[in-house]
């Protein structure tokens, strides 16, 4: 029977997310992946603007804070100065579906062979509560509190059914972290994203449908039923493109 | 002591800019203090070229040439533009079969050149700007056809040598153009 | 020593950029700048460097983040717009204690104003552009082979102090051609323990970040960095003199505008007045030294300059505001001839007694 262990790829510092938040998750599910793939030495971490900006403080690999939605491009230098490096982008939904839509689909275009983890919770967490580029339909948060009314604010983002129309994507899933089952889903994509890089296959997304108890004004669990019955059926999960898909070969 | 001043211009594709380049490189290889400086942007897309060349013995100031000592002029709105801006004494060079009016000023050279119609009769086309640089080279004091592989040799680009024996050819045209 | 060729001040920057040992631009066309990209995306993969046309001048900035952050020698080159839009990355780089070298040709303004000659991002360079306290090195070039000296300095005195230098030209200056030696070349880059090279697990991580949200931390972050621009502005001013021995009247100015100021210098001296040239070959540091010494034996300044009167305030600062100070100058991609410059000497030597 394994033991369960903290990742050698997290550092020792408490994470500051409110309790229930899923990042925790994500944060753990992407530091397995390090292990098990043992790139820790020479992976560079890019954090972005959001409630993740400090991810440079629980990855224990190099680490570049990145401005608002500008990851993907900082990661492209950092990549392009030694393709030797694992280089992957942790951001958020506002971060990457909004502020920074140029940068992420650029780098998509350009196969940049990096490591993208979106994580999409609806809501904009670090600045307490705004509608995000991702916001359901009707849901009601600080700048929408009368709901998000499509009509005048247009619609959701839906990031990997669009990026996959983008022939530079190599690699693009939706998964979730609202249960056990997703969760084992969620660390097979990721590490098949991280396993991409090392093959130096291309550019490849894993968007994480996140729960954000606080600013959704949810329990923990109530949050996670939510991914569930409103979230999922908007955003659907799987595999939006693979394209090594059959056989390894594209 | 000498400071020559000179203007380029004509139409975008007249070879303007390279003329200029010639003219540079004719004083670099002299030794000499040169300056090119093009007019740039969307004007030069089929529209007017102009090039600011200075060659001196002393270090250049100011690039921009207002009053030129030099005047090359490959088409009327150039001529028009320009005519005034000649030093008294200075030279003005005309391409005589696209300008059919005359220089007004009296107080200055003028050479006119049928460029564009030597270059047709000679199957020099489009070198026409090469054959009234080389009436330049042979009127204006401090330059000369001496170096003149060499200066092609910096100006024609890689994948261009095959030309710059024609190249020669027009310079020599125009040179001995009488 | 290294034959003389012509060539463009574009040219000439991207050519003692690599020569200087960097691999790595990034970059987005816009005129009249782009010369510089064209020569990088020619040359780049013939050295095994790296020529990328990014999305944006904003993506482009944030690649050299990248590189920069691990400690490799990285530039980027834009003209008056494109830098507005890269001031967000500059910022950065700053806050991140990043060296990088930014060049801009510039170009009128406001706006999307016009493409011909210009030196009205003064301000922008000098007194910082994006938000927050820092400083940029802006050198400005008066020829193209100081185009291609100043760019190796740049890289230098990034590296030396960890910050952004930029190169502050003008249309004329990139698109001008002149004879240019680039050789000799030094490279001072120092070792970078701070960079971003993957921890290999023998040392602990490194963090490249300017985020810091206890107030007293960033407090004593840009007091740190201050003391480094207090270094900076002892040690690292340039500027020439010229014909100032017996000044009366000392014309400030840089670039392309210092060219025409020394043609009007000796019109000027023909006519009896004794006029005479600081140029600032570093706006930040500025020369604060020489001007000062100057308003003691000068009778009038005139900066001339290429926007609404920009170099001027930083004149009437150095010299305490001792002697007038007066303004000749241009916009909108307008240049003065001689003349207009011989016409304010003449007018500084008529009212400054």
């Amino acid at each position: 029977m394994a033991e369960f262990h903290k990742p050698k790829a997290l550092t020792d510092a408490p994470l500051h997310y409110c309790p229930g938040c899923t990042h925790g998750i994500i944060h753990r599910l992407v530091a397995e992946a390090i292990d098990e793939l043992g790139i820790q030495g020479k992976s560079i971490c890019v954090a972005s603007v959001g409630c993740s900006v400090m991810a440079y403080d629980y990855f224990d690999v190099d680490c570049v804070q990145a401005a608002h939605g500008r990851a993907p491009a900082v990661a492209t230098g950092v990549k392009r100065s030694d393709p030797s490096k694992i280089v992957f982008t942790y951001q958020g939904d506002g971060d990457l579906a909004s502020i920074g839509t140029a940068e992420i689909v650029h780098a998509a275009a350009r196969r940049e062979n990096i490591t993208v983890i979106f994580v999409n919770n609806a809501i904009y967490g670090m600045t307490g509560g705004q509608m995000a580029p991702t916001t359901l339909p009707g849901m009601v948060t600080q700048t929408s509190p009368y709901g998000r009314d499509v009509t005048k604010v247009g619609f959701p983002m839906k990031m990997v059914e669009m990026l996959s129309q983008v022939d530079g994507a190599a690699y693009l899933e939706r998964v979730a972290v609202n249960n056990v089952a997703n969760v084992r889903k969620a660390k097979k994509a990721i590490l098949h994203a991280f396993t991409n890089q090392v093959e130096n296959k291309g550019f490849s997304l894993v968007e994480v449908i996140s729960s954000c108890p606080t600013n959704w004004g949810k329990s923990p669990a109530k949050a996670l039923e939510f991914i569930q019955t409103d979230m999922i059926p908007y955003y659907p999960l799987g595999v939006y493109k693979d394209i090594y898909d059959e056989g390894g070969n594209q | 002591m000498a400071t020559t001043k000179m203007v380029f211009a004509g139409f975008g594709g007249q070879g303007i800019l390279f003329a200029g380049k010639f003219m540079a490189y004719n004083g670099l290889i002299a030794d000499r203090q040169v300056s090119w400086l093009p007019s740039y942007g969307p004007e030069m897309r089929g529209g007017t070229a102009n090039c600011n060349v200075i060659v001196s013995d002393e270090p250049i100031g100011s690039p921009i040439v207002d009053k030129p000592d030099v005047l090359v002029a490959m088409n009327l709105p150039s001529l028009d533009k320009y005519e005034d801006t000649v030093v008294p004494g200075g030279k003005i060079f005309v391409d005589s079969t696209l300008i059919e009016r005359k220089v007004r000023r009296t107080d200055v050279d003028v050479y006119y050149i049928p460029a564009t119609r030597l270059a047709s009769e000679k199957k020099l086309d489009t070198l026409a700007n090469m054959i009234i640089t080389g009436k330049l080279v042979k009127e204006v004091d401090g330059f000369s056809l001496d170096n003149v592989q060499e200066v092609l040799s910096h100006i024609v680009s890689a994948r261009h040598q095959d030309l710059l024996g024609f190249n020669r050819d027009a310079l020599e045209l125009g040179y001995n153009y009488q | 020593m290294s034959e003389k060729v012509l060539m463009k001040g574009n040219e000439a920057i991207a050519e003692a950029a690599i020569k200087a040992g960097c691999n790595f631009y990034f970059g987005y066309p816009i005129t009249p700048q782009t010369e510089v990209a064209a020569y990088m995306a020619k040359r780049m993969p013939k050295i095994g460097g790296t020529f990328l046309q990014a999305e944006s001048e904003i993506a482009a900035i944030n690649m050299v983040i990248g590189v920069a952050s691990t400690g490799k020698r990285v530039m980027t080159s834009s003209s008056s717009p494109g830098i507005s839009l890269k001031s967000e990355g500059i910022s950065y780089l700053a806050g991140c204690d990043l060296p990088a070298l930014v060049v801009n040709v510039q170009r009128g303004g406001p706006g999307l104003g016009g493409i011909q000659p210009s030196q009205s991002d003064y301000f922008q360079a000098t007194k910082g552009g994006g938000h927050g306290d820092y400083r940029n090195i802006v050198l400005a070039p008066s020829s193209v082979q100081e185009m291609a000296a100043l760019t190796v300095k740049g890289f230098n005195l990034a590296d030396k102090y960890r910050m952004v230098a930029m190169i502050l030209a003008d249309g004329t200056m990139g698109q001008m051609m002149e004879p240019v030696a680039i050789d000799d070349i030094e490279i001072e880059t120092g070792e970078k323990p701070w960079a971003l090279t993957g921890t290999e697990c023998r040392r602990p991580r490194n963090i490249v970040n300017s985020l810091y949200l206890k107030p007293d931390v960033l407090e004593q972050k840009n007091f740190e960095r201050f003391e480094k621009y207090k270094q900076i502005e002892e040690n690292e001013a340039l500027y020439e003199s010229y014909m100032m021995d017996d000044a009366d009247i000392c014309i400030v100015s840089f670039g392309i505008t210092a060219r025409i100021a020394k043609n009007a210098i000796a019109t000027a001296r023909a006519k009896g007045i004794k006029a005479g040239l600081i140029r600032p070959i570093t706006l930040w540091p500025f020369p604060k030294k020489p001007l000062l010494e100057a308003a003691d034996k000068c009778r009038a300044f005139i900066s001339v300059e290429l926007s609404m009167g920009q170099l001027v305030e930083d004149v009437e600062l150095a010299t305490r505001c001792k002697k007038p100070v007066y303004l000749c100058n241009r916009t909108g991609g307008m240049i003065p001839s001689p003349d207009e410059v011989v016409a304010a000497i003449e007018k500084a030597d008529k009212e400054a007694k």
